[in-house]
Protein backbone atom coordinates (compact mmCIF):
# COMPACT_ATOMS: atom_id res chain seq x y z
CA UNK A 1 0.00 0.00 0.00
CA UNK A 2 1.40 3.07 -0.67
CA UNK A 3 0.93 6.07 1.30
CA UNK A 4 2.53 9.64 1.52
CA UNK A 5 3.01 11.07 5.10
CA UNK A 6 3.65 14.45 6.21
CA UNK A 7 5.54 16.19 9.16
CA UNK A 8 5.03 19.35 10.10
CA UNK A 9 4.99 22.02 13.14
CA UNK A 10 8.56 20.59 14.20
CA UNK A 11 7.65 17.01 14.03
CA UNK A 12 9.87 16.61 11.07
CA UNK A 13 12.67 16.91 13.51
CA UNK A 14 11.85 13.34 14.63
CA UNK A 15 12.75 12.05 11.05
CA UNK A 16 16.07 13.90 10.24
CA UNK A 17 14.16 16.63 9.47
CA UNK A 18 12.50 14.63 6.02
CA UNK A 19 8.76 16.65 5.96
CA UNK A 20 7.71 14.43 3.10
CA UNK A 21 8.24 10.67 2.83
CA UNK A 22 6.45 8.43 0.19
CA UNK A 23 6.21 4.84 1.82
CA UNK A 24 5.37 1.59 0.86
CA UNK A 25 3.52 -0.55 3.57
CA UNK A 26 3.05 -3.83 4.07
CA UNK A 27 -0.51 -3.97 6.25
CA UNK A 28 -0.02 -6.86 8.68
CA UNK A 29 -3.24 -8.02 8.40
CA UNK A 30 -4.04 -8.26 4.93
CA UNK A 31 -4.68 -5.64 2.64
CA UNK A 32 -8.34 -4.90 3.18
CA UNK A 33 -7.76 -3.99 6.83
CA UNK A 34 -5.19 -0.99 7.83
CA UNK A 35 -5.80 1.45 10.29
CA UNK A 36 -4.18 4.27 11.81
CA UNK A 37 -3.99 2.48 14.71
CA UNK A 38 -1.15 -0.40 12.61
CA UNK A 39 0.17 3.25 10.78
CA UNK A 40 1.30 4.88 13.70
CA UNK A 41 3.51 1.95 15.23
CA UNK A 42 4.36 1.58 11.72
CA UNK A 43 5.69 5.22 11.89
CA UNK A 44 7.34 4.88 15.04
CA UNK A 45 9.40 1.89 14.11
CA UNK A 46 10.57 2.32 10.89
CA UNK A 47 10.38 6.42 10.28
CA UNK A 48 10.96 8.58 14.12
CA UNK A 49 14.45 8.36 14.71
CA UNK A 50 14.83 10.33 17.79
CA UNK A 51 12.14 10.80 21.08
CA UNK A 52 9.17 9.21 20.04
CA UNK A 53 7.90 9.94 23.26
CA UNK A 54 7.43 13.57 21.36
CA UNK A 55 5.15 11.68 18.72
CA UNK A 56 3.35 8.98 20.65
CA UNK A 57 1.72 8.81 24.12
CA UNK A 58 0.99 5.36 24.73
CA UNK A 59 -1.08 4.03 21.57
CA UNK A 60 -2.10 7.24 20.07
CA UNK A 61 -0.02 10.42 19.19
CA UNK A 62 1.07 13.08 22.03
CA UNK A 63 -1.33 15.72 23.24
CA UNK A 64 -0.75 19.44 20.67
CA UNK A 65 -0.23 16.57 17.33
CA UNK A 66 -3.46 16.75 14.92
CA UNK A 67 -3.91 14.09 12.21
CA UNK A 68 -5.06 14.76 9.24
CA UNK A 69 -6.40 11.85 6.86
CA UNK A 70 -7.05 13.51 3.35
CA UNK A 71 -7.24 17.18 4.70
CA UNK A 72 -9.72 15.98 7.29
CA UNK A 73 -9.20 15.78 10.69
CA UNK A 74 -9.01 12.15 11.82
CA UNK A 75 -11.50 12.80 15.01
CA UNK A 76 -14.09 12.99 11.68
CA UNK A 77 -12.81 9.61 10.65
CA UNK A 78 -12.44 7.11 13.48
CA UNK A 79 -9.21 8.05 14.88
CA UNK A 80 -7.16 5.18 15.20
CA UNK A 81 -9.66 3.42 13.66
CA UNK A 82 -9.79 5.42 10.71
CA UNK A 83 -9.37 2.88 7.39
CA UNK A 84 -6.25 3.79 5.30
CA UNK A 85 -6.39 2.71 1.73
CA UNK A 86 -4.09 2.86 -1.48
CA UNK A 87 -2.23 6.62 -2.25
CA UNK A 88 -3.89 7.77 1.33
CA UNK A 89 -2.29 11.21 2.46
CA UNK A 90 -1.47 11.14 6.17
CA UNK A 91 -0.16 14.54 8.12
CA UNK A 92 0.71 14.99 11.89
CA UNK A 93 1.73 18.66 12.29
CA UNK A 94 2.26 19.95 15.51
CA UNK A 95 0.02 22.85 17.24
CA UNK A 96 2.50 26.40 16.99
CA UNK A 97 2.34 28.49 19.90
CA UNK A 98 5.01 31.15 18.58
CA UNK A 99 4.16 34.46 17.30
CA UNK B 1 27.92 72.50 -30.07
CA UNK B 2 25.13 73.99 -28.01
CA UNK B 3 25.79 77.45 -27.10
CA UNK B 4 26.15 78.19 -23.66
CA UNK B 5 22.90 80.46 -24.09
CA UNK B 6 20.61 77.82 -25.16
CA UNK B 7 22.52 75.17 -22.67
CA UNK B 8 21.33 77.57 -19.93
CA UNK B 9 18.03 78.68 -20.83
CA UNK B 10 17.33 74.75 -20.66
CA UNK B 11 18.72 74.26 -17.86
CA UNK B 12 16.44 77.62 -16.44
CA UNK B 13 13.33 75.79 -18.22
CA UNK B 14 13.77 72.45 -16.41
CA UNK B 15 14.27 74.30 -12.89
CA UNK B 16 11.21 76.44 -13.27
CA UNK B 17 9.27 73.27 -14.12
CA UNK B 18 10.57 71.35 -11.36
CA UNK B 19 10.09 74.54 -8.87
CA UNK B 20 6.45 74.56 -10.46
CA UNK B 21 5.93 70.66 -9.56
CA UNK B 22 7.15 70.90 -5.88
CA UNK B 23 4.21 73.85 -5.89
CA UNK B 24 1.51 71.94 -6.87
CA UNK B 25 2.30 69.29 -4.83
CA UNK B 26 2.91 71.23 -1.63
CA UNK B 27 -0.70 73.03 -3.15
CA UNK B 28 -2.50 69.58 -3.37
CA UNK B 29 -1.33 68.58 0.01
CA UNK B 30 -2.40 71.85 1.81
CA UNK B 31 -6.07 71.20 -0.19
CA UNK B 32 -5.94 67.91 0.85
CA UNK B 33 -5.63 69.04 4.54
CA UNK B 34 -8.02 71.92 4.58
CA UNK B 35 -10.96 69.45 3.11
CA UNK B 36 -9.91 66.79 6.36
CA UNK B 37 -9.98 69.46 8.43
CA UNK B 38 -13.31 71.09 7.37
CA UNK B 39 -14.33 67.10 7.26
CA UNK B 40 -13.55 66.59 10.80
CA UNK B 41 -15.15 69.95 11.35
CA UNK B 42 -18.72 68.48 9.71
CA UNK B 43 -18.29 65.31 12.03
CA UNK B 44 -17.51 67.17 14.99
CA UNK B 45 -21.08 68.70 14.22
CA UNK B 46 -23.08 65.92 13.17
CA UNK B 47 -21.67 63.91 16.54
CA UNK B 48 -23.59 67.07 18.34
CA UNK B 49 -26.39 66.68 16.02
CA UNK B 50 -26.77 63.24 16.65
CA UNK B 51 -26.33 63.50 20.38
CA UNK B 52 -29.27 66.48 20.77
CA UNK B 53 -31.79 64.45 18.79
CA UNK B 54 -30.85 61.16 20.73
CA UNK B 55 -34.14 61.09 21.81
CA UNK B 56 -35.72 60.77 18.80
CA UNK B 57 -34.80 56.50 18.44
CA UNK B 58 -32.07 54.95 16.77
CA UNK B 59 -33.07 56.98 13.05
CA UNK B 60 -30.07 57.78 11.02
CA UNK B 61 -29.34 60.99 11.00
CA UNK B 62 -29.18 62.24 7.23
CA UNK B 63 -27.84 65.70 7.19
CA UNK B 64 -27.09 65.80 3.26
CA UNK B 65 -29.14 68.23 1.39
CA UNK B 66 -27.75 68.26 -1.89
CA UNK B 67 -26.93 64.38 -2.03
CA UNK B 68 -28.42 61.26 -1.94
CA UNK B 69 -27.06 59.81 0.78
CA UNK B 70 -28.99 56.97 2.42
CA UNK B 71 -26.05 54.97 5.05
CA UNK B 72 -24.33 56.83 7.74
CA UNK B 73 -20.71 56.74 6.15
CA UNK B 74 -19.12 61.00 6.29
CA UNK B 75 -18.26 62.23 3.02
CA UNK B 76 -14.46 61.83 4.17
CA UNK B 77 -15.16 58.27 5.35
CA UNK B 78 -15.94 57.43 1.75
CA UNK B 79 -13.21 58.99 -0.09
CA UNK B 80 -10.79 57.13 2.87
CA UNK B 81 -12.44 53.85 1.79
CA UNK B 82 -13.38 54.07 -1.39
CA UNK B 83 -11.48 50.99 -2.55
CA UNK B 84 -13.93 49.18 -0.31
CA UNK B 85 -17.14 50.62 -0.97
CA UNK B 86 -16.26 50.19 -4.51
CA UNK B 87 -16.24 45.95 -4.15
CA UNK B 88 -19.73 44.80 -4.62
CA UNK B 89 -18.73 42.10 -2.34
CA UNK B 90 -17.71 44.48 0.94
CA UNK B 91 -19.33 47.82 -0.32
CA UNK B 92 -20.92 50.30 2.25
CA UNK B 93 -22.43 47.32 4.48
CA UNK B 94 -19.13 45.78 5.03
CA UNK B 95 -16.86 49.19 5.53
CA UNK B 96 -20.37 50.34 7.95
CA UNK B 97 -20.43 47.12 9.83
CA UNK B 98 -16.31 47.62 10.33
CA UNK B 99 -16.96 51.31 11.04
CA UNK B 100 -19.06 50.24 14.29
CA UNK B 101 -17.07 46.91 15.11
CA UNK B 102 -14.59 46.53 18.14
CA UNK B 103 -11.65 43.97 18.03
CA UNK B 104 -8.80 43.55 20.50
CA UNK B 105 -5.66 42.29 19.55
CA UNK B 106 -3.30 40.37 22.00
CA UNK B 107 0.10 40.53 21.49
CA UNK B 108 1.94 43.75 19.29
CA UNK B 109 4.48 41.06 18.22
CA UNK B 110 4.94 39.28 15.05
CA UNK B 111 1.17 37.97 14.15
CA UNK B 112 0.29 41.10 15.99
CA UNK B 113 2.08 44.05 14.37
CA UNK B 114 0.87 43.33 10.41
CA UNK B 115 -2.40 42.42 11.78
CA UNK B 116 -3.10 45.98 13.35
CA UNK B 117 -1.84 47.95 10.73
CA UNK B 118 -4.21 46.59 8.53
CA UNK B 119 -7.39 46.58 11.27
CA UNK B 120 -6.16 50.22 11.86
CA UNK B 121 -6.13 51.49 8.44
CA UNK B 122 -9.39 49.61 7.29
CA UNK B 123 -11.17 51.66 9.59
CA UNK B 124 -12.24 49.53 12.31
CA UNK B 125 -14.32 51.00 15.05
CA UNK B 126 -12.38 50.84 18.26
CA UNK B 127 -9.28 48.43 18.30
CA UNK B 128 -7.93 47.45 21.92
CA UNK B 129 -4.12 46.59 21.98
CA UNK B 130 -2.68 44.19 25.00
CA UNK B 131 0.86 44.07 25.60
CA UNK B 132 3.42 44.07 28.49
CA UNK B 133 6.53 43.84 26.93
CA UNK B 134 9.28 46.58 25.72
CA UNK B 135 10.31 46.82 21.67
CA UNK B 136 13.98 45.06 21.63
CA UNK B 137 16.63 45.45 19.02
CA UNK B 138 16.13 41.69 18.07
CA UNK B 139 12.14 41.97 17.41
CA UNK B 140 12.33 44.48 14.48
CA UNK B 141 13.17 42.08 11.41
CA UNK B 142 9.21 40.71 12.14
CA UNK B 143 7.48 43.06 14.36
CA UNK B 144 7.24 45.61 11.71
CA UNK B 145 4.69 48.06 13.67
CA UNK B 146 7.77 49.22 16.00
CA UNK B 147 10.12 51.66 14.58
CA UNK B 148 13.90 52.01 15.53
CA UNK B 149 12.82 55.67 17.84
CA UNK B 150 10.39 52.97 19.69
CA UNK B 151 13.60 50.44 21.00
CA UNK B 152 13.08 50.74 25.01
CA UNK B 153 9.39 51.86 25.46
CA UNK B 154 6.82 49.86 25.53
CA UNK B 155 5.47 47.84 22.44
CA UNK B 156 1.52 49.30 22.95
CA UNK B 157 2.45 52.89 23.27
CA UNK B 158 4.57 52.31 20.32
CA UNK B 159 2.11 50.20 18.32
CA UNK B 160 -0.62 53.06 19.03
CA UNK B 161 1.52 55.39 18.06
CA UNK B 162 1.82 53.93 14.05
CA UNK B 163 -2.29 52.83 14.33
CA UNK B 164 -2.88 56.73 15.04
CA UNK B 165 -0.60 57.94 12.44
CA UNK B 166 -2.24 55.54 9.47
CA UNK B 167 -5.77 56.54 10.69
CA UNK B 168 -6.83 59.01 13.42
CA UNK B 169 -10.41 58.60 12.93
CA UNK B 170 -9.73 54.56 14.49
CA UNK B 171 -9.96 54.52 18.66
CA UNK B 172 -7.25 53.10 19.70
CA UNK B 173 -7.44 51.62 23.10
CA UNK B 174 -4.00 50.94 24.90
CA UNK B 175 -3.25 48.07 27.58
CA UNK B 176 -0.24 48.17 28.75
CA UNK B 177 -0.34 45.09 30.76
CA UNK B 178 0.18 41.10 30.62
CA UNK B 179 -3.92 39.41 30.17
CA UNK B 180 -4.49 37.37 33.37
CA UNK B 181 -7.42 35.96 34.54
CA UNK B 182 -7.77 38.45 36.94
CA UNK B 183 -8.47 41.00 34.24
CA UNK B 184 -9.17 39.31 30.85
CA UNK B 185 -13.19 38.81 31.23
CA UNK B 186 -12.72 42.98 32.22
CA UNK B 187 -10.88 43.68 28.83
CA UNK B 188 -12.53 41.27 26.17
CA UNK B 189 -15.94 41.86 27.18
CA UNK B 190 -15.66 45.19 25.73
CA UNK B 191 -14.64 43.95 22.04
CA UNK B 192 -16.74 42.30 19.53
CA UNK B 193 -13.85 39.77 18.39
CA UNK B 194 -10.50 38.75 19.52
CA UNK B 195 -7.56 38.50 18.07
CA UNK B 196 -4.99 36.30 19.18
CA UNK B 197 -1.54 37.19 18.66
CA UNK B 198 0.26 35.70 21.60
CA UNK B 199 3.05 33.48 21.90
CA UNK B 200 2.44 30.69 24.79
CA UNK B 201 0.67 27.60 25.41
CA UNK B 202 -1.32 28.73 28.39
CA UNK B 203 -2.29 32.16 27.33
CA UNK B 204 -3.76 30.39 24.08
CA UNK B 205 -6.14 28.48 26.70
CA UNK B 206 -6.74 31.54 28.48
CA UNK B 207 -7.80 33.43 25.87
CA UNK B 208 -9.88 30.71 24.41
CA UNK B 209 -11.26 30.01 27.58
CA UNK B 210 -12.17 33.37 27.78
CA UNK B 211 -13.71 34.02 24.87
CA UNK B 212 -15.98 30.83 25.05
CA UNK B 213 -17.18 32.18 28.40
CA UNK B 214 -17.89 35.68 26.91
CA UNK B 215 -19.38 34.13 23.90
CA UNK B 216 -16.57 36.14 21.41
CA UNK B 217 -15.15 35.07 18.41
CA UNK B 218 -11.37 33.84 18.37
CA UNK B 219 -9.16 34.79 15.43
CA UNK B 220 -6.01 32.55 16.45
CA UNK B 221 -2.90 32.38 14.44
CA UNK B 222 0.86 31.05 14.89
CA UNK B 223 3.74 31.34 13.62
CA UNK B 224 7.59 29.54 14.54
CA UNK B 225 10.32 28.72 12.12
CA UNK B 226 9.65 28.43 8.67
CA UNK B 227 5.55 27.73 9.19
CA UNK B 228 2.24 28.96 10.53
CA UNK B 229 -1.27 28.43 11.43
CA UNK B 230 -4.79 30.05 11.57
CA UNK B 231 -8.31 29.44 12.48
CA UNK B 232 -10.91 30.71 13.85
CA UNK B 233 -12.50 29.52 17.21
CA UNK B 234 -15.74 29.91 19.19
CA UNK B 235 -18.09 30.97 15.97
CA UNK B 236 -20.35 29.56 14.21
CA UNK B 237 -20.76 26.01 15.60
CA UNK B 238 -16.73 25.78 15.23
CA UNK B 239 -14.54 24.52 17.77
CA UNK B 240 -12.94 26.41 20.87
CA UNK B 241 -8.75 25.37 20.93
CA UNK B 242 -9.57 23.01 23.99
CA UNK B 243 -12.31 20.93 21.72
CA UNK B 244 -9.00 21.03 19.21
CA UNK B 245 -6.30 20.58 22.05
CA UNK B 246 -8.22 19.25 25.29
CA UNK B 247 -4.80 18.00 26.96
CA UNK B 248 -1.84 20.52 27.10
CA UNK B 249 1.31 19.50 24.67
CA UNK B 250 4.86 18.72 26.95
CA UNK B 251 6.50 21.74 27.61
CA UNK B 252 9.10 20.45 25.36
CA UNK B 253 7.18 20.35 22.49
CA UNK B 254 6.13 24.15 22.70
CA UNK B 255 9.09 26.00 20.91
CA UNK B 256 9.66 29.77 21.49
CA UNK B 257 10.60 32.32 18.59
CA UNK B 258 13.21 33.02 20.91
CA UNK B 259 14.71 29.55 20.97
CA UNK B 260 13.78 28.49 17.63
CA UNK B 261 13.90 31.49 15.53
CA UNK B 262 11.22 32.81 13.02
CA UNK B 263 11.42 33.80 9.39
CA UNK B 264 10.51 37.56 9.84
CA UNK B 265 8.06 37.75 7.10
CA UNK B 266 6.40 34.65 8.23
CA UNK B 267 3.98 35.60 10.98
CA UNK B 268 3.30 38.92 8.79
CA UNK B 269 1.98 36.60 6.71
CA UNK B 270 -0.24 34.61 9.55
CA UNK B 271 -1.01 38.08 10.70
CA UNK B 272 -1.98 39.51 7.74
CA UNK B 273 -4.56 36.42 7.54
CA UNK B 274 -5.70 36.80 10.95
CA UNK B 275 -6.63 40.32 9.95
CA UNK B 276 -8.72 39.10 6.71
CA UNK B 277 -10.50 36.89 8.91
CA UNK B 278 -11.32 39.41 11.54
CA UNK B 279 -12.54 41.88 8.98
CA UNK B 280 -14.48 39.82 7.45
CA UNK B 281 -16.15 38.67 10.12
CA UNK B 282 -16.30 42.50 11.42
CA UNK B 283 -17.97 43.25 8.69
CA UNK B 284 -20.35 40.20 8.42
CA UNK B 285 -18.85 39.13 4.55
CA UNK B 286 -18.07 35.59 2.83
CA UNK B 287 -17.18 32.39 4.64
CA UNK B 288 -14.95 32.76 8.08
CA UNK B 289 -11.90 30.02 8.77
CA UNK B 290 -14.05 27.91 11.17
CA UNK B 291 -14.20 24.36 11.46
CA UNK B 292 -11.42 24.72 9.24
CA UNK B 293 -7.35 25.40 9.68
CA UNK B 294 -4.85 27.26 7.27
CA UNK B 295 -1.43 25.41 7.39
CA UNK B 296 1.38 27.55 6.06
CA UNK B 297 4.46 26.11 5.03
CA UNK B 298 6.71 28.94 3.58
CA UNK B 299 10.14 26.80 2.78
CA UNK B 300 7.80 24.75 0.49
CA UNK B 301 5.29 27.57 -0.51
CA UNK B 302 2.56 25.39 0.09
CA UNK B 303 -0.96 26.09 1.88
CA UNK B 304 -3.18 23.61 3.24
CA UNK B 305 -6.88 24.13 4.22
CA UNK B 306 -7.73 21.13 5.98
CA UNK B 307 -11.21 20.41 7.79
CA UNK B 308 -10.54 20.12 11.63
CA UNK B 309 -13.78 18.63 13.84
CA UNK B 310 -16.33 21.02 14.84
CA UNK B 311 -17.48 22.27 18.31
CA UNK B 312 -17.07 18.65 20.89
CA UNK B 313 -20.33 17.93 23.09
CA UNK B 314 -17.10 16.78 25.14
CA UNK B 315 -15.60 19.81 25.18
CA UNK B 316 -14.71 20.72 29.24
CA UNK B 317 -15.00 24.45 28.30
CA UNK B 318 -17.81 24.44 25.63
CA UNK B 319 -19.66 21.41 25.45
CA UNK B 320 -22.75 20.24 26.26
CA UNK B 321 -22.45 19.44 29.93
CA UNK B 322 -19.65 22.16 30.81
CA UNK B 323 -20.62 24.72 33.64
CA UNK B 324 -17.55 26.37 33.13
CA UNK B 325 -18.34 29.46 34.59
CA UNK B 326 -16.52 33.16 34.63
CA UNK B 327 -15.84 32.67 38.09
CA UNK B 328 -14.07 29.08 37.26
CA UNK B 329 -12.59 31.11 34.64
CA UNK B 330 -10.71 33.20 36.84
CA UNK B 331 -9.81 30.99 39.50
CA UNK B 332 -8.13 28.51 36.91
CA UNK B 333 -4.53 27.91 37.04
CA UNK B 334 -3.25 28.16 33.38
CA UNK B 335 0.14 27.72 34.47
CA UNK B 336 0.24 24.90 36.04
CA UNK B 337 -2.90 23.27 33.28
CA UNK B 338 0.17 23.64 30.83
CA UNK B 339 3.00 23.56 32.93
CA UNK B 340 4.37 26.27 31.18
CA UNK B 341 4.84 30.16 32.25
CA UNK B 342 2.23 33.02 31.07
CA UNK B 343 5.06 35.57 30.42
CA UNK B 344 8.03 34.55 28.16
CA UNK B 345 10.91 35.34 29.93
CA UNK B 346 13.27 32.02 29.82
CA UNK B 347 13.45 29.36 31.93
CA UNK B 348 16.44 29.32 34.45
CA UNK B 349 17.52 25.75 35.37
CA UNK B 350 19.26 25.02 38.37
CA UNK B 351 20.05 21.41 37.95
CA UNK B 352 23.79 21.08 39.74
CA UNK B 353 25.17 21.66 43.40
CA UNK B 354 27.16 24.64 43.72
CA UNK B 355 30.33 23.22 43.23
CA UNK B 356 29.51 21.93 40.34
CA UNK B 357 29.50 25.15 38.66
CA UNK B 358 31.78 28.87 37.92
CA UNK B 359 30.24 32.31 36.98
CA UNK B 360 31.51 33.68 33.96
CA UNK B 361 33.80 35.94 35.73
CA UNK B 362 35.57 33.48 37.63
CA UNK B 363 35.82 31.55 33.70
CA UNK B 364 37.38 34.50 32.46
CA UNK B 365 40.31 34.94 35.77
CA UNK B 366 40.64 30.88 34.68
CA UNK B 367 41.21 31.76 31.00
CA UNK B 368 43.89 35.21 32.46
CA UNK B 369 45.64 32.56 35.19
CA UNK B 370 46.54 30.29 32.10
CA UNK B 371 44.95 27.41 33.71
CA UNK B 372 44.88 24.17 31.53
CA UNK B 373 41.18 23.54 30.28
CA UNK B 374 38.57 22.21 27.69
CA UNK B 375 35.77 24.40 27.24
CA UNK B 376 33.22 22.38 25.50
CA UNK B 377 30.01 24.30 24.18
CA UNK B 378 27.32 22.10 24.02
CA UNK B 379 24.54 24.46 21.47
CA UNK B 380 23.27 23.31 18.46
CA UNK B 381 25.92 23.59 15.91
CA UNK B 382 23.82 26.74 13.58
CA UNK B 383 24.22 28.75 17.43
CA UNK B 384 27.95 27.81 17.46
CA UNK B 385 28.07 29.45 14.42
CA UNK B 386 26.49 33.04 14.95
CA UNK B 387 29.45 33.35 17.58
CA UNK B 388 31.26 31.58 19.85
CA UNK B 389 34.40 31.77 22.61
CA UNK B 390 37.74 31.44 21.76
CA UNK B 391 38.94 27.79 21.76
CA UNK B 392 35.94 26.30 22.65
CA UNK B 393 34.85 22.77 21.00
CA UNK B 394 31.45 22.57 19.30
CA UNK B 395 29.56 19.16 20.87
CA UNK B 396 25.98 19.77 20.64
CA UNK B 397 23.86 18.12 23.83
CA UNK B 398 22.26 15.40 21.55
CA UNK B 399 25.35 14.06 20.66
CA UNK B 400 27.10 14.52 23.79
CA UNK B 401 27.17 10.80 24.46
CA UNK B 402 28.88 9.42 21.30
CA UNK B 403 31.29 12.50 21.27
CA UNK B 404 33.05 11.76 24.66
CA UNK B 405 36.67 10.19 23.59
CA UNK B 406 37.17 13.67 21.39
CA UNK B 407 36.32 15.32 25.36
CA UNK B 408 39.34 12.77 26.75
CA UNK B 409 41.73 13.22 23.89
CA UNK B 410 41.50 17.26 23.83
CA UNK B 411 41.94 16.86 28.01
CA UNK B 412 44.87 14.72 27.23
CA UNK B 413 46.22 17.24 25.12
CA UNK B 414 45.48 20.20 27.66
CA UNK B 415 47.67 18.61 30.45
CA UNK B 416 50.81 19.93 29.90
CA UNK B 417 51.96 19.83 33.67
CA UNK B 418 50.40 16.53 34.49
CA UNK B 419 48.47 17.31 37.23
CA UNK B 420 44.99 17.46 34.71
CA UNK B 421 43.24 19.80 32.88
CA UNK B 422 39.87 20.78 33.95
CA UNK B 423 36.62 20.86 32.16
CA UNK B 424 34.26 23.67 31.73
CA UNK B 425 30.97 23.28 30.25
CA UNK B 426 28.98 26.49 28.13
CA UNK B 427 26.09 26.87 26.03
CA UNK B 428 23.61 30.28 25.61
CA UNK B 429 21.50 30.85 28.62
CA UNK B 430 23.24 27.69 31.10
CA UNK B 431 20.23 25.34 30.87
CA UNK B 432 21.86 22.88 28.72
CA UNK B 433 25.18 22.93 29.92
CA UNK B 434 23.89 22.08 33.09
CA UNK B 435 21.90 18.97 31.76
CA UNK B 436 26.07 18.16 30.03
CA UNK B 437 27.19 18.15 33.07
CA UNK B 438 25.07 15.86 34.55
CA UNK B 439 25.81 13.67 31.53
CA UNK B 440 29.12 14.30 32.03
CA UNK B 441 29.70 13.45 35.67
CA UNK B 442 27.35 10.41 35.01
CA UNK B 443 30.04 8.80 32.40
CA UNK B 444 33.07 9.69 35.15
CA UNK B 445 33.89 13.12 33.97
CA UNK B 446 33.86 14.44 37.58
CA UNK B 447 35.50 17.56 37.48
CA UNK B 448 32.99 19.04 34.56
CA UNK B 449 31.75 22.10 35.48
CA UNK B 450 29.23 24.32 33.77
CA UNK B 451 29.40 27.73 33.40
CA UNK B 452 26.38 29.68 35.24
CA UNK B 453 24.35 31.56 32.72
CA UNK B 454 25.99 30.86 29.69
CA UNK B 455 27.25 32.96 26.63
CA UNK B 456 24.40 35.85 27.67
CA UNK B 457 26.09 35.77 31.14
CA UNK B 458 29.66 36.47 29.71
CA UNK B 459 28.48 39.50 27.19
CA UNK B 460 26.83 40.52 30.33
CA UNK B 461 29.41 40.55 33.07
CA UNK B 462 32.87 40.13 31.17
CA UNK B 463 32.53 41.49 27.66
CA UNK B 464 30.02 43.71 26.76
CA UNK B 465 31.08 43.67 22.84
CA UNK B 466 29.94 39.80 22.67
CA UNK B 467 27.56 39.08 20.61
CA UNK B 468 24.25 38.08 22.46
CA UNK B 469 20.79 36.89 19.95
ZN1 LIG C 1 -14.57 23.42 23.24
Amino acid sequence: MQLTLEFGGGLELLCESVKIHKVNVDPPNGPEKFIMKDLLSWVRTNLIKERPEMFMKGDSVRPGVLVLVNDCDWELSGQLDTTLEDKDVVVFISTLHGG
Amino acid sequence: METNGVGGSAADMSRILSELETLKTAKNDIDRRISALEAQLRDTTNIQDKNDTVSNGSCPLISAVHSNINHDLTPDSVYRYSRHLLLPSFGVQGQSNLLKSSILVIGAGGLGSPALLYLAACGVGRLGIVDHDVVELNNMHRQVIHTEAYIGQPKVKSAAATCRSINSTVQIVEYQEALRTSNALEILSQYDIVVDATDNAPSRYMISDCCVVLGKPLVSGAALGLEGQLTVYNYNGGPCYRCLFPTPPPTSACQRCSDSGVLGVVPGIIGCLQALEAIKIAGAVGEPLSGRMLLFDALSARIRIVKIRGRSSQCEVCGENSAFTQQQFKNFDYEKFTQAPLSTLPVKLNLLPEDSRISSKEYKEKIDNGEAHVLVDVRPEHHFKIVSLPNSINIPLASLEVRLPEISKALKEEDNSGSGASLYVVCRRGNDSQRAVQCLQKMGFNSARDIIGGLESWGHDVDPNFPTY
